[in-house]
């Protein structure tokens, strides 16, 4: 595969992943964004912050399954779409549902558990973005794959997050930390030896 | 915005229009401007603004001679979309908007209540019944949830009392405890599943004698002029305006007159966040969330929890020897 032919499908990809934001405006110019438009973006933005969250996680894995190399060239772009959700769902917390009321804003993260949880994934995930460029990288060297684990912790502070603001109905938030959980089991060497690998199956592309 | 109408009751009682029953008349005159969702969000209109208020087709038939009740918010009404498209009713499932779809169907007639515990004589009553006997009232009550949302419905019901009175509970009632139908193959979310509601069904919920008997108590048994959609309650539900808004239940079938006080749903689930009071309390947080302020439906910024959703002058009295922070 040439670098044109992936530059075109990381360009799809792209606009792939930007469909649900765009969704989101579209809902809300047409006013169909329901009775609790603000509830409405805040449930939205945050459900596809674990979304991405999943796919990232689980360019690893894939790799690995299938020996499909390529996979690798777009675990950034579903990263940094994580901490774009991740970004759009904090700004709605501060923006559209507090208002920039900085003084409740402190409190409500100092007294509210499920708010300091989502706030300290916010800051795992804005650490992660801002140590992604290929500089970065080089920079770091070994203190990169130290920090960039924290994602493992941010998956699990997300879902958290996710279980403490539900009232009763936990059903969804434990599918994500079932994927989740999945997909840090594949990651244990121990397992990796004992699971089939596919790779036979796919014309192999080089990364 | 209000518009002058030229009937005669705003006249003679000086009633607002936004007041005013009559669904067709108030929404045709809320016809707002839509504005663009990231325009008006960040100059920080209201978003009542935005929610052009279409007009919904409903054939639910109409009550007529409602009586005007002296119970009235005197606030912008929450559109009839919004009260019926927004429903926690975990009976027909746990997202907002399943209610409205999954209850569509939901059959209600023939229904009956049946009275028992502490009372003269235990019986059974007949929906129709209920709707001949007594007399019907517009109440234009705040609702907040415990979710910290709240919105004006403009309900249709009787005071709880006069039924109470009926009944003749005998001296050893203390509490009135209420079940909403139990009946899986009619309502899909009492089915049981792996990891579901979280809800111990049938829903229950409870008063104390003074507070079922509090002329602001009712039983509702419609909205905005009709007969109670589905997915609010159908056909007869509690309405406890200065409490959340989960005391008030939905689609009863029971009622029985205890000597103690009886368990009620939310707070069998988790009794550390759901208390048997919940009254509306700006001061006592959930533990996981604030309490003091709410979003009320239409609107962009948040306002300020009252205490008892507002109705303290008609409510307080019956709580000056308990401590709320305790009992919430």
């Amino acid at each position: 595969m040439n670098n044109k032919q992936i530059t075109l499908i990381k360009t799809g990809i792209f606009l792939l992943a930007l469909t649900p934001f765009s969704l989101l405006l579209l809902r809300g110019w047409s006013n169909e964004l329901g009775a609790n438009p603000i509830e409405t973006i805040t449930n939205t933005t945050g459900i596809w912050i674990l979304r991405f969250l999943v796919i990232t996680l689980a360019i690893t894995p894939l790799r690995r399954l299938t020996g499909q190399a390529i996979l690798i060239r777009f675990r950034r772009m579903m990263g940094l779409f994580t901490f774009f959700y991740a970004s759009l769902h904090f700004l709605t917390y501060v923006w559209l549902d507090q208002y920039f009321d900085w003084p409740f804003i402190v409190e409500d993260i100092a007294e509210h558990p499920y708010i300091i949880v989502g706030f300290t994934t916010f800051l795992i995930l804005l650490s992660l973005a801002v140590t992604s460029p290929r500089f970065m990288i080089r920079k770091m060297g070994k203190n990169w794959k130290n920090l960039h684990r924290l994602v493992y912790l941010a998956a699990f502070l997300g879902t958290t997050h996710f279980i403490w603001q539900v009232k009763s109905d936990i059903r969804e938030p434990l599918l994500y930390f079932a994927l989740f959980s999945v997909l840090m089991l594949l990651r244990i060497p121990a397992i990796q030896r004992k699971t089939p690998q596919f790779t036979g199956w796919f014309r192999s592309v080089k990364a | 915005m209000l518009i002058k109408r030229s009937s005669d009751i705003e006249q003679l009682s000086g009633i607002r229009p936004s007041e005013i029953t009559n669904k067709e008349i108030y929404q045709s005159r809320r016809r707002f401007l839509r504005g663009g969702t990231a325009l008006a969000l960040g100059s920080g209109l209201g978003i009542s603004s935005m929610l052009a208020t279409q007009k919904v087709s409903h054939a639910a038939s109409k009550f007529s001679n409602l009586i005007k009740s002296p119970f009235n918010a005197g606030e912008t009404l929450t559109p009839y979309k919004d009260v019926t498209s927004y429903n926690n009713y975990y009976e027909f499932g746990t997202s907002k908007s399943s209610p409205a779809v999954m209850a569509k169907n939901f059959k209600t007639k023939p229904w009956t209540i049946t009275v028992r515990g502490e009372v003269e004589k235990p019986l059974t009553l007949g929906m129709e019944d209920i709707l001949k006997h007594y007399p019907m009232e517009e109440r234009i009550y705040r609702l907040r949830c415990v979710e910290a949302w709240s919105m004006v419905v403009p309900w249709v019901g009787f005071p709880l009392a006069s039924l109470i009175k009926d009944m003749k509970p005998t001296s050893k009632a203390k509490y009135i405890s209420f079940r909403t139908l139990y009946d899986p193959k009619r309502m899909a979310g009492q089915k049981p599943a792996l990891f579901g509601s979280g809800l111990d069904w049938p829903y229950r919920e409870g008063l104390r004698m003074d507070e079922a008997m509090n002329p602001l108590t009712i039983l509702a048994v419609g909205l905005y002029g009709e007969i109670m959609p589905n997915q609010n309650g159908a056909p007869i539900r509690l309405i406890v305006p200065w409490k959340y808004g989960f005391k008030s239940i939905k689609s009863i079938v029971s009622i029985e007159f205890t000597e103690n006080r009886p368990n009620t749903t939310w707070a069998m689930l988790a009794p550390k966040e759901y208390g048997f009071y919940a009254n509306v309390n700006p001061d006592v947080d959930h533990p996981r969330w604030s309490q003091s302020r709410e979003r009320r439906l239409g609107e962009f910024r948040k306002r300020k929890t009252l205490l008892f959703n507002g109705y303290a002058e008609q409510v307080a009295g019956m709580y000056k020897d308990l401590d709320m922070k305790k009992f919430f």
